[in-house]
Formats: structure tokens, sequence, C-alpha cells
């Protein structure tokens, strides 16, 4: 419950290790309110939840999680390399670890030209990548980024993706929120959609290439009836001049089609299957704008 | 080990954002104005010949009026710089990434109070120490028990810090200090209404001093410093407003300490219950 609303609801999720976790959802969907109870940041009023095979919100759990908070902030009197060691410490990192490991992270974030800075002083996007590295300064097991690349230049968020993966490959899991699909899309492994606290479907990225069935054809002398033959394998052409789109009904045909087009007498220079864009599957699992 | 690293941030938060400094120089600023008037004082009173008896009766009124001053200032200090430290971060949302990290969320709040404790203690030790110093070495004149009215002014700071945390916990800054200072002003006031029943001998009147005292012991914690500070002829004189005629007892400070045992236990078991 959040506010005397349901928040969250039969919200069941199993995230493999090793793996980037997407997390997505309209405006009010819970999957704040899902990273606060997975954190202990907020109770549920019923169910459980476990992390790395722990209750949430055990302490000692915590030492194996790392959290970048939505709009990160913090004491902004303290410049990035006071900021990192006090988080260390925090997390149990001794001193002659944190010696070395504080200013490699604060170089893997870009913020080496500003040590000497007060927080105060960054920007929004500067301030992101302190969070990062403040998530990442005791080498979690999981951790939890809460809109990453919120305020981030494109570098800044090409940097964060990097992190992101490097993380994975290092065997951390990382869980994802994030309203840009696109980052989610060429970053994630899975991907979990949730509307009105509750989990409506799932999608494995690494899978969905190859059940990609939708095809752009680009070719000349593609006659009426050449595309009337196309009728046996899918229901759905559309043909722009020498563009033709189709949806096959199993990737397997594919290679057939080509085969036909060509024997058809068309004269095809492309044909490239197409990805259904994570944008236009959150739009056909969510629906239009209800205004959430 | 994390109550420590909370309350030595907690502390280097207030001198790195100049609060300490800046309430330390006000306190320079303070005992400058003290130091001053005590010695016009004594130079007036020198002047017309005022009996040695007298003259060191006088100065000593000064002084208790400038530790008064002291004691007032040291629990607004305390209540001003922590009023933002729980409801602040929890707003702000700052509290997410300590919140998250492995240490239990009463080590946070016990930290960052200790983090103020030791803040409180650096001032009264300054500011009251250094009044003590003055009357003794511009006026002349000692308080009778100055170590034991340091402790209790400084008791005083710490019921109003463990207040503070409590409804830190629950409000936003702005309404936890409004009615933190308000329960300061109904001490205040239920302080000095006491102290007039005793001129009047009306049980009332004193009746309504002690229920405040009970629903804010600070004013009767600096009332019970007043009487073990000043000398026993000037309180009983009354040459004073911090005259002995309704002394609080030992039991007072008893209950003071227990009433800041229970705000502090509220606010931990608050903040460990409370969604953040």
């Amino acid at each position: 419950m959040f506010g005397g609303k349901v928040a969250v609801r039969d919200l069941t999720l199993t995230v493999p290790r090793g793996e980037i976790f997407g997390f997505l959802g309209p405006n009010g969907a819970g999957k704040s309110t899902s990273i606060k109870m997975l954190l202990g940041l907020a109770k549920p009023t019923s169910g459980e939840a476990f992390v790395l095979g722990a209750p949430s919100g055990e302490v000692e759990i915590r030492r194996k999680i790392g959290f970048l908070p939505e709009n990160f902030r913090f004491y902004e009197w303290l410049t990035p390399a006071e900021l990192l060691h006090l988080h260390g410490q925090l997390c149990g990192v001794d001193s002659r670890e944190l010696a070395k490991r504080v200013p490699a992270l604060i170089d893997l974030v870009g913020l080496t030209p500003h040590i000497d800075k007060r927080l105060q002083n960054f920007s929004k996007g500067m301030l992101q990548r302190a969070g990062l590295a403040q998530a990442l300064i005791h080498e979690p097991e999981i951790i939890f980024l809460d809109e990453p690349t919120s305020g981030l230049d494109p570098l800044g968020r090409r940097t964060v993706r990097d992190i992101i993966r490097a993380q994975r490959d290092r065997g951390a899991t990382v869980f994802l929120n994030s309203h840009l699909l696109s980052e989610i899309e060429i970053t994630c492994d899975q991907v979990v959609f949730i509307r009105e606290g509750e989990v409506v479907t799932s999608r494995d990225m690494r899978k969905q290439n190859e059940e990609a069935s939708r095809v752009e054809v680009r070719a000349r002398k593609l006659s009426t009836q050449c595309v009337s033959g196309l009728a046996r394998w899918t229901d759905s052409v559309k043909v722009d001049e020498e563009r033709l789109t189709l949806t096959a009904q199993s990737r397997e045909a594919l290679p057939e089609i080509l085969r036909y087009l060509v024997e058809a007498g068309a004269e095809v220079y492309q044909f490239t299957p197409q990805r259904l864009s994570l944008e236009e599957l959150f739009i056909s699992v969510m629906g239009e704008d209800r205004g959430f | 080990m994390g109550v420590w690293i909370m309350a030595g941030i907690t502390f280097r938060e207030a001198a790195r954002k100049k609060i300490l400094w800046t309430a330390l120089l006000a306190g320079v600023a303070f005992l400058l104005v003290l130091g001053i008037g005590m010695s016009f004082q004594l130079g007036d009173l020198r002047r017309f010949a005022v009996a040695p008896f007298l003259r060191y009766q006088a100065i000593s009124a000064t002084l208790m009026i400038g530790l008064y001053t002291v004691d007032l200032l040291a629990v607004v200090m305390t209540t001003l710089t922590s009023v933002d430290t729980i409801s602040g971060e929890i707003t702000s949302g700052t509290i997410h990434a300590i919140a998250t990290k492995p240490i239990a969320r009463w080590q946070i709040l016990i930290g960052k109070w200790l983090g103020f404790v030791a803040m409180a203690a650096v001032y009264v030790a300054l500011m009251f120490w250094g009044t003590i110093a003055e009357g003794y070495w511009i006026g002349g004149v000692l308080a009778q028990h100055p170590l034991r009215g340091s402790i209790l002014v400084f008791l005083e700071c710490v019921v109003a810090l463990s207040v503070t945390f409590m409804f830190g916990t629950w409000f936003s800054t702005l309404t936890s200090g409004v009615i933190t200072l308000g329960l300061l002003g109904v001490a205040f006031l239920g302080g000095w209404l006491e102290q007039m029943s005793g001129f009047t001998e009306g049980s009332r009147l004193a009746m309504v001093g002690i229920i405040s005292s009970l629903i804010m012991p600070s004013e009767a914690i600096w009332r019970r410093a007043a009487f073990e500070m000043e000398s026993p002829l000037s309180g009983s004189l009354q040459f004073s407003p911090f005259a002995d005629v309704s002394i609080p007892s030992g039991a007072m400070i008893g209950y003071a300490c227990l009433y800041l045992l229970i705000a502090l236990a509220i606010a931990v078991y608050h903040f460990g219950e409370r969604d953040l």
C-alpha cells in the first residue's frame, strides 16, 4: 500500500544471477515501490521478498547489494572521493582496499577532472555518476539501478552502459529500472513489464532476435501476382513501391519466402528481418497512454 | 562501527557546513557583550562605593543571567541544527543511499544523535566555561558548582535533541521544529509560573508549572542548574530571578533522563519501522 493505494500486488519475480534485468512499466506501475521493498526501505503489508536468498532488508545481506537511487543526492559538502570513502566504510571495505578502489572508480565513471570539487558544484549528470560509483564501491553481487542514465548526455549514457555490462561480466546481477526503453533494449538480457503492481509479461531479449519474423524487403519488379502469392506464408503484407513489409507466421518461413520472391522474378537487393522494438512491445503490452 | 561512522560524518557535517563555527562566532559576540557589560557594572558599583558584599551579589546575578542566556542559546542551537537531519534526509531521498548499506537503522539514528550530542558538548563547554571564566576574571565571582551546572545545561540540550529527533521521524522539518520549539516555550512559561508560585504560595500555579515540566522538563533542568550554581545566600535572599523559591528535585532530573531515553527510544523505533 502506498498513500492508501495498492502499489504492488501479486508481484512474483525471479531474477537469475549474472544477468541484466530490466524492470519496465508506466508511471505509477509500482516499480520504485518494488525496488524499495526489495531493499528494505519499505515494508510490504503482506507477502515476502528474498534477495540473494535472504529476506529483503536483512542488514548483513546488504554487504552484497549496491543501489543507485533515482535522482541521487548526498551530502553536498563532500568531494566524490570522500563520498566513496564514506560509503566504502559503511560497507566494511578496509581502508587499504579503499585507497585503491576510490580513484579507480572515480576514473571509471569519468569524474577524475572533478575530483576536488564538492558535490554541491556537480551537475545532475555528474551526481548520477558519483551515485553509480558509490553503488559499486563494495563490489556487490547485485546492483539495483533506478534510472541510472537520468540526466546523462549520450557519452555519459554510453559510459554507464559499458559499466553495467562490465558488472555483469564480473558476475554481478544488475536490476535496472529505466524509462529509456532504447537503453534497456541494448543493455538488458531479460525484461519484465509490470502494470498496477502486477507482472504483465516478460521477454528474454537474447531470444527476441531469434523470434523475429517481421521482414522488410527492398526489391524491384514486384508484380501483383508475386505479392499475392505471399499469402501462403503471411496475411500481413504491405507494399510501398519497391519496399515490402511482411510478418511471417514463423521464422523458419523466411528462407522459403526469399527463394519464392527470387523465383517469381523479383530483383531482391535487401531482405532484413525486423526486430519488434521494445517501445512497440511496451505499447502493445501496456496499451495506449492512460494518463498514469 | 556504523554508529561511529555516522556520528563522525554528522559532526563533520556541522563543522563543514559552518554551523558549529557560526554558532561559536555568535557565542564569542555574546561573551564579548557580557564581558564588557560586567566590566561596566563593576566600575559603576565601585564608583558608587557599594559594599563589597552587595557588589558580589550584583555581579553574581549578572553571571547567572549570562549563564541563563548560554542555556537558552545552547538549547535553541541544538534544536535548530538537528531539526533537518532526519526529516530533511527522508524528504530529499539522501537517506536511501545510507539506509541500503549494511548498517541497521537504529545505528544511523543513534550515530547522528551522538554526532549532535558531541556538537552540543563542544558548544556548552566553550560557552558555559567562557562565561564562568569571565565572571571570575572580570567580575571576581565564581558560581557555586559550575561543573554540576554545566552538566545540567548539557543534559537540557540532549533532552531537546532527543525530542527533535523523535518528531523528525514523523514530521517534516518545519513541523518538527515548530513542535519542539513550542514545547520548549511551554516549559519556559511553566517554569516561570512555578517560580512565581513560590512568591505567592499558590498551589494551583505551582501545579501548572509542574505539569509543564512533565510535558517538557527542559526549564526544570535549568532551574535545578541555577540552584546548584547560585550562592545559598543569593538564592535565599531572592536577589535574582533564579532564586531558589521553587527548586526542582533530584527526582525531576531523574525524570528528565528517563524522558530523553523514552523520546530517543520512540525515535529509534519509529525510524526503524517507517517506510523511507
